[in-house]
């Protein structure tokens, strides 16, 4: 009996001992890349550290100190604000509406959802390179076209323009980003029941009330998930910043990770950069517990 | 209550098919509602396009003509001389697309098998510390990227013995512009362990210690028995990871710094400084960039729609 035992309490060990040999090549990978990274990142924003002074003097709270007074992360954080407040509700607007459109059965749906997402899988970079050159002052073929119609009369330059840059760069987003937003929606306008549909009709309500009784209020999940990744996706733009702007004209389109980049590896202010992460980090936690929410109702009940 | 004026309700909502197909009458307001809708979603659908159909014919005109108005949609000189100097002396498009599809594959195998190992043990294996540690890769999830890119920088600058490094890790440039660099600290997702251990929790037990019964080890168990039932969750993981990691742009432009060793999006970005923006060349860049995407978009199709319902949406 009791050597029973002890064998199964040995088996049991050796198919334990395995269990950590599964684990073990991701856990050391995950420890110096993900673990002491994030440890390593909070040591950096304590110190003065760049990579070519020696010395890197523990300074304590400085450079967060330096962070709030900084006029040009002021100026970093208001832009990206900017981006985010217009650039969302557009995208979920219009990606909304073109998913109503779309979730009735008609003629050619599946050439324009392929059409609409293509944005969406296009590299950013290849995007960011192509709008450049729409946007382009002399030859873009937005201002061809401006012009053609009439609508302006000497041509614009859309990207060095300090009102205007952020705009375009707007625009360029809601076009990358309108697409995901669509099936984000059809997937929603698919999960709701045709019945309720069928049930208000016998009420006597008519499509408006349809729409803003029962489908808008229905697709708050989708809403919510869209509003949660776009608000994180937003607060991380910088593909299309270090292509089409530098952050120009002005610091007028420099948005928070493009300053922390720079912060980092143009002027190897890697501490003071740090500091930035982890406040943007900050920032950024509340949104992300948010969409953690999101991944445990709905993929757990998926498993 | 008077909400509404009252009248006939339409037993088709307007647009679909079933109301010309049997012939009921269709109102006027029903024809120019699908009229506006069609001329929403054409000017919707050009306004995606446009920029494409721009990329494509730029990447055949001559580099004056792009320049020539009115713009020729349609190049009057077609050439195929951006692609060709692009792949000739000089242009390194060739080898950036084979760093790329190298980066993208090896990151995306070993990720897989990585992420699946760490999964089954999370799902499927009991030991001392298992909630402990899933609990951990569950805590990183909350963390964005942007907050290891610094580190890891130093991290690889100082990988002891590699790129010249002592083994205090001093003196050289560690895997700092290497595909190692590139590929290693990307290898371990808490959000794919996190996906395909969910998956896995819905394989029965019952299955695992039949085969444990007959003596089989575990990793025979995982390899031959596990892994072939995830085949979903692991298409949609790697289409995913793939084309995350062929259209990444900061992490690469961080590590690498010798042009023979860039990937193509860093390639194409950094092509603008280092020449005098050199459009039609650029345009045949960004095309041959977008095929291997699109091809990919256009067999996966299925999956990309259910796979980003997967991620949380239903």
């Amino acid at each position: 009996m009791s050597r029973s035992r002890s064998n199964r309490l040995r088996h049991q060990a050796r198919r334990e001992w395995s269990a950590y040999a599964f684990l073990s090549p991701g856990l050391i990978l995950f420890t110096v890349f993900t673990l002491f990274a994030l440890a390593f990142s909070f040591y950096l924003s304590f110190h003065s550290w760049s990579i070519i002074e020696p010395y890197k003097p523990f300074v304590g709270f400085q450079n967060y100190r330096d962070a709030f007074v900084d006029p040009d992360l002021g100026q970093a954080v208001i832009n990206t604000a900017y981006f985010t407040v217009a650039s969302i509700p557009l995208t979920m607007a219009s990606g909304l509406l073109i998913a109503l459109m779309l979730n009735a059965r008609i003629w050619g749906r599946s050439i324009f959802r392929a059409i609409f997402y293509l944005p969406v899988i296009t590299p950013i970079v290849v995007s960011s390179i192509v709008w450049k050159f729409i946007y382009s002052g002399d030859y873009g073929i937005l201002n061809y076209y401006l012009e053609r119609l009439r609508l302006i009369d000497q041509s614009i330059n859309w990207l060095s323009d300090p009102n205007l840059a952020m705009p375009a760069v707007i625009i360029m987003a809601v076009w990358n980003n309108l697409g995901f937003a669509m099936v984000i929606y059809l997937a929603g306008l698919q999960s709701i029941p045709q019945h309720y549909y069928e049930a208000a009709r016998v009420d006597g309500a008519n499509s408006r009330q349809q729409l803003t009784r029962i489908t808008i209020p229905l697709l708050a999940p989708s809403t919510l998930f869209l509003l949660v990744t776009s608000v994180i996706g937003s607060f991380q733009v910088f593909t299309q910043i270090f292509i089409m702007t530098n952050g120009g004209p002005i610091g007028r389109t420099n948005t928070i990770v493009y300053f922390i980049y720079q912060a980092a590896f143009q002027f190897f202010k890697m501490g003071y950069a740090s500091a930035l992460s982890v406040l943007l980090m900050l920032m950024l936690g509340v949104f992300t517990i948010l969409q953690l929410r999101f991944y445990r109702t709905d993929t757990g009940g998926n498993g | 209550m008077a909400l509404t004026r009252p009248r006939p309700v339409v037993a088709a909502r307007p647009g679909t098919p079933s109301a010309h197909r049997r012939h009921k009458r269709v109102t006027p307001q029903q024809v120019i509602l699908l009229v506006v809708r069609y001329l929403i979603l054409l000017a919707g659908a050009i306004i995606c396009i446009v920029p494409f159909f721009w990329m494509v014919s730029a990447s055949f005109q001559h580099e004056g003509d792009i320049f020539s108005w009115p713009i020729q949609w349609i190049p009057r000189n077609p050439t195929l001389g951006n692609y060709r100097s692009f792949f000739g002396t000089g242009g390194h498009i060739g080898t950036w697309l084979a760093n790329t599809t190298l980066v993208a594959v090896v990151t995306t195998v070993a990720q897989l098998f990585l992420d699946s190992l760490m999964a089954y043990a999370f799902a499927k294996r009991r030991f001392p510390g298992r909630k402990w540690i899933f609990g951990l890769f569950l805590a990183t999830l909350l963390v964005p990227g942007q907050m290891t890119i610094i580190p890891n920088y130093l991290i690889l600058k100082h990988i002891p013995f590699a790129g010249g490094n002592d083994a205090l890790g001093q003196g050289g440039h560690g895997w700092l512009d290497s595909y190692a660099g590139l590929i290693v600290p990307a290898v371990v997702s808490a959000f794919g362990i996190f996906l395909i251990r969910q998956y896995m929790l819905s394989i029965p037990d019952e299955l695992l210690d039949a085969a444990r019964v007959e003596g089989a080890s575990e990793f025979r168990i995982f390899w031959s028995i596990v892994m072939p039932l995830c085949k979903p969750v692991l298409a949609a993981s790697a289409i995913f990871t793939f084309g995350y990691f062929w259209n990444d742009f900061y992490w690469p432009l961080i590590v690498m710094s010798s042009p023979e060793h860039y990937t193509l999006s860093l390639g194409l970005a950094l092509f603008i400084g280092a020449h005098k923006t050199a459009w039609t060349l650029l345009m045949a860049g960004s095309v041959i960039a977008t095929i291997p995407v699109l091809i990919v978009f256009l067999i996966f199709q299925r999956y990309f729609v259910s796979g980003i319902a997967m991620t949380g949406i239903k």
